[in-house]
């Protein structure tokens, strides 16, 4: 045959197949999310009932005083709605990090680990394509909130999508570490007490940080360590038209280590992934 | 021991190949090479070292001791050289069951960096040599074991690779379809001039002109021509040859131990 000729002498990809080999990882997690209504359904609902149902009781309770980036006093809705924006991200992130177990487990990750592409850059591809989804959910988040009253300024749609895509990108190169450090599906459960309700509690998506501060100004500092407490910061000021620069540089550097830690687990020769026992 | 064929790199050269769980020894010291063009069965029972066999082969393990290569790319050093000439049906299912036939083929080729275009018409060839054209449009969900497993060969060739691993293919199928499978590979093997190794611990799947390894607990007891595997150890049939190199270990090894 002489299409086998075509292919066979072949060593290193060009750019061109390099984006090839990304969006064919996109559009595979596009087509996964389209089969996979309830799963977008549910991440939708987690967050619409917080912001429904938790921050309406709570409204009386908790008065948020003037803070950049707000300008005004603003009701508690407004306030947790960009932290919720970002419970979005840390959910999807830790999902693909399961949806990577699990795919471990069955082969699809073997199929995605044995293309001859640089590994770093099938992760990253990953990586992005989770991302994007949870951008997605993000944006639909805000205009279910929007019809809420929850209003921020048009420049602000637009500056989110950026900073959205970095603490994406952070929280779900988190989930891929933390994807090659648990061996079995059931260990996910673990995930959810120990890294995402810790996250999500001790950050300043629920309550202003000088406030966490008046009552205990040792989860003080450990929601200031916190990542996700700046990328919902990132999210918060990006919203308003503005970048909150600490955060911003908090996040990339987290991203980077947190991509780093990933690649290295799934590198052969110094992962994790040969202690485990094969067949 | 070793089959000779000295004008051509060998398809697999696995050249003295350990691995170690922790303190359990996984492979001791294994080697084995698949010709250009020969079909090769890797015969053990389970917990042989097959599928570790396997994982390092397509670099999921890195490679603690000795060397492999695919025609004559170290896959240590050269991965992508390497693994770009290497097609692989695992033991488990990588298809997604959510999406068509077609759509798990084309996020193949991108795996591979096979643009649209050509990957359609590479799609075309593979569905017809497993005979499944008709099923492209199907949600992989709804088909049989068996056409799902010559869907994973379809994937395992849709770009062109000269070699071919195989673990365990024949698993939950019945009498037909492995029968169908089996010789469909053979086929290939012969016609395009794929180099085999077929993971199996099911005897009867080697023929008489296949090369053969029997790996037993991490070993390589015997590699060659079934003929050669049966004449040197002495056996009637493989059957024979294979309960006499492994029944012959395991007296050794309880000897060892004594």
């Amino acid at each position: 045959m002489t299409a086998i000729s075509d292919t066979t002498e072949r060593h290193g990809f060009s750019l061109a197949q390099y984006l090839i080999c990304l969006t064919g990882i996109v559009w595979r997690e596009a087509l996964r999310f389209i089969h996979q209504r309830e799963r977008f359904i549910s991440a939708l609902v987690r967050p619409l009932v917080w912001l429904f149902i938790f921050a309406a009781g709570f409204r009386q309770v908790l008065g948020v005083s003037i803070i950049p980036p707000y300008e005004t006093y603003v009701l508690y809705e407004v306030y947790i709605a960009p932290g919720l924006v970002a419970m979005i991200q840390l959910f999807n992130g830790m999902q693909s990090s399961l949806t990577m177990v699990y795919d471990r487990e069955t082969g699809g990750m073997r199929t995605l680990l044995v293309s001859p592409f640089p590994r770093w850059w099938l992760l990253t591809s990953k990586l992005l394509a989770g991302t994007l989804v949870s951008i997605l959910q993000a944006y639909v988040f805000l205009l279910i909130a929007w019809f809420w009253d929850i209003e921020a300024p048009a420049i602000g749609y637009l500056a989110v999508a950026p900073a959205l895509l970095l603490s994406g990108f952070m929280l779900g190169a988190l989930g891929m570490l933390i994807s090659s450090l648990i061996k079995q599906l059931e260990n996910f459960a673990g995930v959810m007490n120990f890294v995402i309700f810790p996250m999500f509690f001790a950050s300043s998506a629920l309550y202003p940080l000088w406030r966490v501060k008046e009552s205990s100004p040792l989860l003080y500092y450990v929601c200031e360590l916190n990542p996700f407490t700046h990328a919902t910061e990132l999210i918060r000021f990006a919203l308003y038209g503005q970048v909150a620069w600490i955060s911003l540089t908090v996040v990339l550097g987290c991203t980077a280590a947190f991509l780093f830690g990933a690649i290295l687990a799934y590198d052969p020769a110094r992962g994790f992934l040969a202690r485990r026992n094969g067949g | 021991m070793k089959p000779s064929a000295p004008a051509q790199i060998p398809a697999l050269e696995i050249d003295r190949v350990g691995h170690r769980y922790g303190a359990r020894v996984a492979l001791r010291d294994v080697s084995l090479t698949v010709r250009q063009s020969s079909f090769t069965v890797l015969l053990g029972l389970n917990g042989a070292g097959k599928s570790t066999l396997f994982s390092l082969i397509t670099r999921l393990y890195a490679i603690s001791s000795g060397k492999i290569r695919i025609f004559g790319h170290d896959v240590a050093k050269e991965p992508g050289a390497a693994l770009s000439k290497l097609g692989v049906v695992f033991q488990s299912r990588a298809l997604d069951i959510d999406i068509s036939v077609r759509q798990n083929l084309m996020y193949h080729a991108a795996l591979h960096g096979i643009a649209s275009k050509r990957a359609n018409e590479l799609i075309a060839q593979v569905l017809d040599r497993v005979a499944m054209t008709d099923r492209s449009r199907d949600r992989v969900g709804n088909l049989s074991i068996g056409q799902m497993r010559r869907i994973e060969i379809a994937r395992a060739l849709l770009h062109q690779p000269r070699l071919l691993l195989l673990d365990e293919p024949t698993v939950g199928l019945d009498i037909k379809a492995r029968a169908d499978i089996l010789d469909h590979v053979r086929r290939l093997s012969e016609m395009e001039g794929i180099g085999v190794l077929w993971a199996t611990h099911l005897i009867d799947e080697a023929g008489a002109g296949d090369d053969v390894a029997v790996l037993h607990k991490g070993s390589v007891l015997a590699h060659g021509t079934v003929g050669d595997v049966i004449v040197k150890s002495g056996g009637g049939d493989l059957r024979d040859a294979f309960n006499r190199l492994t029944g012959v270990a395991d007296q050794d090894e309880l000897e060892a131990v004594r």
